[in-house]
């Protein structure tokens, strides 16, 4: 998959089951403080990356992450490791 | 402290009518909510039949996070708690200012749990259960909902107390104001009513099986009733002190002026005579009317065959010497569980209000048992002023509740 493609699918997810309003989903967006998510929106987290990348990830992993660029590069960091297994 | 408690608002989410003008029509008209519901029978229940009501689409009313969090009774719940508010006319701003609270009936969440733990099952891994299943499972949910989504800060929690649930909220929010601790309660009652919730009911024969006529299963009172029709949906009445509603120039509705009730100290599910007697006198007494105040019994008559002799005897026993008006909604609405001593509630308001008695429908020939009683065959048009409602559960509770046209 293309790292495109993965944006675009996270921001989809985002938008489409988390009702985050797409113009603010910026590089630097933080997704706490300017997308909205809360810790239960993590636990949320969890399952769309299940259900869209088929991998799982647990909820503490994204405790390094803030930025929507710093979450999609952990997403695309994982789907192509999982490719090349 | 001896506040008077009125009722300010209500509201109504049922299978025979998604909001209180709906619900009139329906009472008015006797007209049936009761269906056949095939997928019942593929998934091995003795009975298929149900009552049934459409799921609200909630979206654009409440935000994920609110939505996602909410089961089926819960939603149900909400909407009528929406109608209830906007008929009290109470908004978001009253509540930020005042300590409203909430007793909400409830006493399953069956589909919830089911599904999430069918998922665990398949998927090993309890976190793709994501975030709303837990909220969505227990038996407080109704409460922990509507309390997040109002903003409540009062008291909060639910009354689980089987068939008697709402009608026992009601009668502890009328408490809570009587006594001073609280201005405004939200009280109802709330039934899923999905085909998962409600198999272990119909493992006990309970149900009717007059599957060929879904409108004429619930038969309450009349001698070739066979047994219940599940149902389900959500009601709720908003509690006030009269000082209260006062002041601010609300709606008053009605006034609650007693609440009984008993436990039958015996069976877990069979019925006694002496447990509803003493909810009954229980309730006039706080009351302090007289048997012959009571104008209109809506009865929890359920149709089968010995809750409703049972209650019949009761009822005679208490008001043979005046013989009030008697009538089931369930005949109509089939047997709303955890909801329905607070939608009969509901459902005797809005009869108050347009002065008429809805009718205990397929009453053909009474037994020995109903043929003492009053019961409205047909829909009279009278008004009133003064009625009581009985709600009856497993365990043996019993809850009587009396309500009067305010003054």
């Amino acid at each position: 998959m293309k790292n495109e493609e993965i944006i675009e699918k996270i921001k989809a997810f985002l938008v489409d089951e988390f009702e985050v309003e797409p113009e603010k989903i910026t590089p630097d967006a933080n997704l706490k403080d300017s997308l909205g998510l809360d810790s239960l929106d993590y636990i949320d987290l969890v399952v769309v990356i299940e259900s869209n990348f088929a991998f799982k990830v647990k909820p503490e992993d994204f405790s390094d992450i803030n930025s929507f660029k710093e979450f999609c590069d952990y997403v695309i960091q994982k789907v192509n490791a999982k490719e090349l297994v | 402290m001896n506040n008077r408690v009125v009722i300010t608002g209500m509201g109504i989410y049922s299978c025979i009518g998604k909001n209180l003008d709906e619900v009139r029509d329906s009472l008015f008209q006797g007209k049936s909510g009761i269906i056949f519901d095939p997928q019942r029978k593929d998934y091995g229940y003795r009975s298929a039949l149900t009552g049934f009501v459409e799921r609200p689409e909630l979206k654009g009313l409440l935000d994920r996070r609110a939505r996602i969090m909410l089961p089926e009774e819960a939603e149900y719940a909400y909407m009528a708690t929406l109608e209830a508010l906007a008929n009290a006319k109470m908004d978001a701003a009253y509540i930020a200012r005042r300590e409203v609270g909430i007793f909400y009936g409830n006493d399953s969440s069956a589909k919830a749990v089911i599904e999430s733990n069918d998922l665990v099952r398949e998927k090993k891994d309890t976190t793709l259960l994501g975030s709303g299943a837990v909220f969505q499972t227990m038996n407080s949910t109704v409460n922990m909902n509507l309390a997040t989504i109002f903003r409540l800060r009062g008291v909060n929690f639910t009354v689980s107390a089987a068939c008697a649930s709402g009608s026992h909220s009601i009668g502890l929010g009328y408490h809570f104001i009587k006594t001073g601790l609280q201005d405004t309660i939200i009280c109802g009652g709330a039934q899923e009513i999905n085909f998962l919730s409600m198999t272990s009911f119909d493992a006990l024969s309970a149900f009717s099986i007059r599957m060929d006529e879904p409108q004429k299963a619930s038969r309450p009172f009349d001698r070739d009733r066979d047994g219940l029709v599940p149902s389900g949906g959500a009601a709720t009445v908003i509690l006030e002190s009269l000082d209260s509603a006062l002041k601010r120039g609300a709606p008053i509705l009605a006034e609650v002026v007693g609440y009984g009730f008993s436990s039958n100290g015996g069976h877990i599910s069979n019925p006694t005579v002496d447990g509803p007697v003493r909810s009954l006198e229980r309730a006039l007494q706080d009351a302090g009317l007289q048997v012959s105040d009571i104008e209109y019994i809506n009865a929890h008559a359920t149709s089968t065959p010995a809750g409703d002799s049972s209650e019949a005897r009761a009822i005679h026993q208490v008001f043979g010497s005046s013989n009030p008006y008697v009538s089931s909604t369930k005949s109509m609405t089939g047997h709303e569980c955890w909801m329905a001593g607070a939608s009969e509630i509901v459902y005797s308001l809005v009869m108050m209000k347009n002065g008429f008695i809805a009718p205990n429908i397929n009453f053909e020939n009474p037994d020995e048992d109903s043929a003492k009683l009053n019961i409205v065959k047909s829909t009279l048009q009278r008004d009133f002023n003064v009625f009581l409602s009985n709600s009856f559960g497993f365990g043996g509770t019993n809850s009587t509740l009396i309500v009067k046209k305010y003054v």
